[in-house]
């Protein structure tokens, strides 16, 4: 499908993306001359960057595939190059079927049109007909759960509404191929998970799909397979539960560790405002392949600003999304929240050894006001793989965990005596 | 959109125009032409009647400066404002359609970042709402024409052509400026002094008759001139029937304008790249 896709860009100054007459002219009437004088020691251009290099990939009829990797690996300029909204510098690619591409969710709204009229607009900005809008505007208004605001100008929405609208419209785009970018990212949890949903309806309808994504969780749950790239390269492709595997143990892009980054900006309000979330090991190394015989340490460090009865809580999940536990700060002291006074914190939280499989897990964390507010909850914020092949339960057993129970085994009887009892009852007791 | 097979490649050459693909698109263009009409009079107290007001005002202004202070001479037994109007229209058609086209790359740059389409709809469709204000506009002249008791003439059935020409000079220089903009913001400070110009060579503020003949073949390669002067004639009599030379500079657009669509398709490629 695509052959040794490649894509140069050339980087500087404003000036100089852009280009201004003079300098293009006066490059035009140079260049015969340079032609003459620099032959020989041509040097290299050292603006020139290969956003997209040598990519090379086929994808089957229906396939799912997730394009994952660091920020500036080339995903985004990979997917426009496939929909056509640039063109590549060398190579080439075939695509087979029509082709819907949502770069960005609500592209061409208007601001000052109603959420009627963006839905048609915008419907069509993104490849639909005048009769595919009209035949799906019930269903995509439905999706929105927007219809009392059907009628008002789009500007007044707040961003979580737009951002609804937007996705329906985008949810009910239908091509034989489509090519998605991180549009995920974007609304309020319950939303996103009906999101979700969609897409993975729209992956087993047997459309193909390209999706780039930061979210492992998302990624591994939607796609069949997986391409990393790596400053515009192809890092490596296969299953993706695979390639998220390696590209989590090679760093992952910092998937063990989020950093909330501004204080005002961070999540959380004025009573609370979340730091940052990390993974550490046994030894306190913030790592994203950790070892299943070892326990596993969640750190969530947050700024306490009033004192409120607080609550900070994580989830733990699957790939496939399922959630295996949810497990609070408050917990041990078996209260609904602990007032603290102002200050940093960090709430640590060990998760024993022997207890997850190997896999790839994704932790939610939250913190609240038990029965008055939520102070924030990031879905998925930081992710981190379990391996060690040689763990003492190997990972063939049915069942989400595999924790390491206590038993107890007691001999009750000799053979020859329960010979003896044969009619007797094996414990008794019960 | 509806594409079975594409395939994507570095394209070199001239390459294709891709008209075909225009066509597969037109619910796209309808759309951009709905969403500038419909957007251009909200929130506005006057609406649509904004399309009267604009060439009214300059017909006022016309009649007052060059018909009163200035005695310019117009044609015998046509009413100023009329005569004036009747040019302005056209003219405003012109001018806000090449404006609209020239920038309509830029205006919509975070959609040609974002989403492929033929970049081609964007100068065209820029245009579409321009054109709902002319007939509104024209439609005032007609009104006028009655005010000052002068009939319709069979000359009026020359008017979709002119309209035509018109539109075919806005589109032709706004494809060109469009692309050029994209690449050279220097070119987006040259939109205003080129309509400025225009406006000036072409016989709005007074009537061609006026121009010296040895000057006036010269004078009329301009298409505006043309269209301006025909619509006088159309309309109320008060200009010469246009000549071979209007005929000449319509057969001068059609060349430039094909290689004009060359040089927009071969800058379309790399567009989303430098917009």
């Amino acid at each position: 499908m695509s052959e040794g896709l490649s894509k140069l860009y050339r980087l500087g100054t404003g000036a100089h993306m852009y280009g201004r007459l003079t300098e293009s002219l006066s490059n035009g009437l140079k260049a015969p001359f340079r032609m003459v004088f620099r032959r020989g020691h041509e040097q290299p251009i050292e603006e020139d960057l290969w956003a997209v290099k040598d990519v090379s990939f086929e994808v089957e009829d229906g396939e799912a595939v997730g394009i994952i990797g660091r920020n500036g690996a080339g995903k985004t300029t990979l997917l426009k190059l496939l929909s056509r909204i640039t063109e590549p510098t060398e190579g080439r690619a075939v695509l087979r079927g029509s082709v819907g591409s949502l770069l960005e969710v609500g592209t061409g709204f208007h601001p000052e049109l109603t959420g009627r009229e963006n839905v048609y607009l915008n419907g069509a900005i993104i490849g639909m007909t005048r009769s595919d809008i009209n035949r799906r505007f019930n269903e995509i208004v439905e999706f929105s759960e927007m219809a009392r605001f059907l009628d008002t100008p789009v500007k007044r929405y707040s961003s979580g509404m737009q951002v609804r609208l937007a996705f329906a419209v985008a949810a009910h785009l239908e091509p034989e191929i489509l090519i998605v970018d991180e549009v995920l990212a974007v609304g309020d949890a319950a939303f996103q998970r009906k999101c979700l949903g969609k897409m993975g309806e729209v992956a087993n309808q047997g459309r193909t799909v390209l999706f780039v994504s930061h979210n492992m969780s998302v990624v591994s749950r939607l796609c069949d397979r997986g391409l990393w790239m790596e400053g515009g390269r192809v890092a490596m492709q296969g299953p993706m539960e695979n390639v998220v595997r390696e590209y989590l143990a090679s760093g992952g892009g910092e998937a063990a560790r989020y950093d909330a980054g501004d204080p005002a900006a961070a999540p959380g309000n004025d009573v609370i405002r979340l730091r940052g979330v990390r993974i550490r090991d046994g030894d306190g190394r913030a790592v994203s392949s950790l070892d299943a015989r070892r326990p596993i340490f969640v750190e969530i460090e947050y700024v306490v600003l009033q004192p409120r009865p607080l609550r900070t809580a994580l989830r733990v999940a699957s790939a496939e999304g399922v959630i295996l536990f949810t497990s609070t700060d408050a917990d041990e002291e078996d209260r609904v929240g602990v007032d603290r006074p102002p200050g940093v914190y960090v709430s640590r939280c060990e998760i024993p050894a022997n207890l997850l499989k190997r896999g790839m897990y994704f932790i939610t964390v939250s913190s609240s006001i038990p029965r008055v507010m939520v102070n924030f909850v990031l879905d998925n914020v930081v992710s981190f793989s379990v391996d060690q092949a040689e763990a003492v339960l190997d990972d063939n057993r049915v069942g989400l965990i595999a924790p390491s129970l206590a038993w107890e085994i007691e001999r009750t009887a000799r053979v020859d005596e329960q010979m003896a009892l044969r009619d007797a009852p094996l414990a008794q007791g019960e | 959109m509806r594409d079975s097979f594409v395939e994507i490649r570095p394209s070199r050459g001239l390459g294709k125009l891709g008209l075909s693909e225009l066509w597969r698109y037109r619910d796209l263009t309808y759309f951009f032409v709905w969403r500038d009409v419909k957007v251009t009079y909200k929130q506005t107290i006057f609406g649509g009647a904004w399309a009267i007001i604009q060439p009214l005002l300059l017909m006022i202004v016309f009649t007052f400066v060059f018909g009163t202070v200035l005695n310019v001479q117009t044609p015998p037994g046509v009413p100023k404002p009329l005569f004036y109007y009747a040019g302005l229209v056209p003219w405003t058609l012109f001018s806000a359609s090449f404006a609209a086209a020239a920038s309509s790359l830029i205006g919509n740059a975070t959609l040609v970042r974002k989403i492929y389409f033929p970049r081609l709809i964007l100068p065209l469709s820029a245009m579409g709402s321009n054109c709902v204000d002319f007939l509104v506009a024209l439609s005032f002249v007609f009104v006028m024409m009655f005010a000052y008791g002068i009939g319709l003439s069979w000359r009026v059935l020359w008017l979709p052509l002119l309209t035509l020409m018109a539109l075919l000079t806005a589109f032709t220089m706004g494809l060109l400026i469009s692309a050029l903009n994209a690449r050279y913001r220097d070119v987006r400070y040259a939109i205003p002094y080129i309509v400025q110009v225009l406006l000036f060579v072409t016989p709005l503020m007074y009537s061609s008759t006026q121009i010296p003949e040895r000057v006036r073949p010269f004078y009329f390669l301009n298409p505006m001139a043309g269209v301006v002067e025909g619509f006088r004639w159309a309309l109320i009599d008060a200009a010469p029937v246009p000549g071979p030379v209007t005929l000449i500079s319509a057969a001068i657009l059609v060349p430039v304008l094909i290689a004009g669509l060359y040089y927009f398709r071969n800058a379309e490629r790399t567009v989303a790249d430098v917009i």
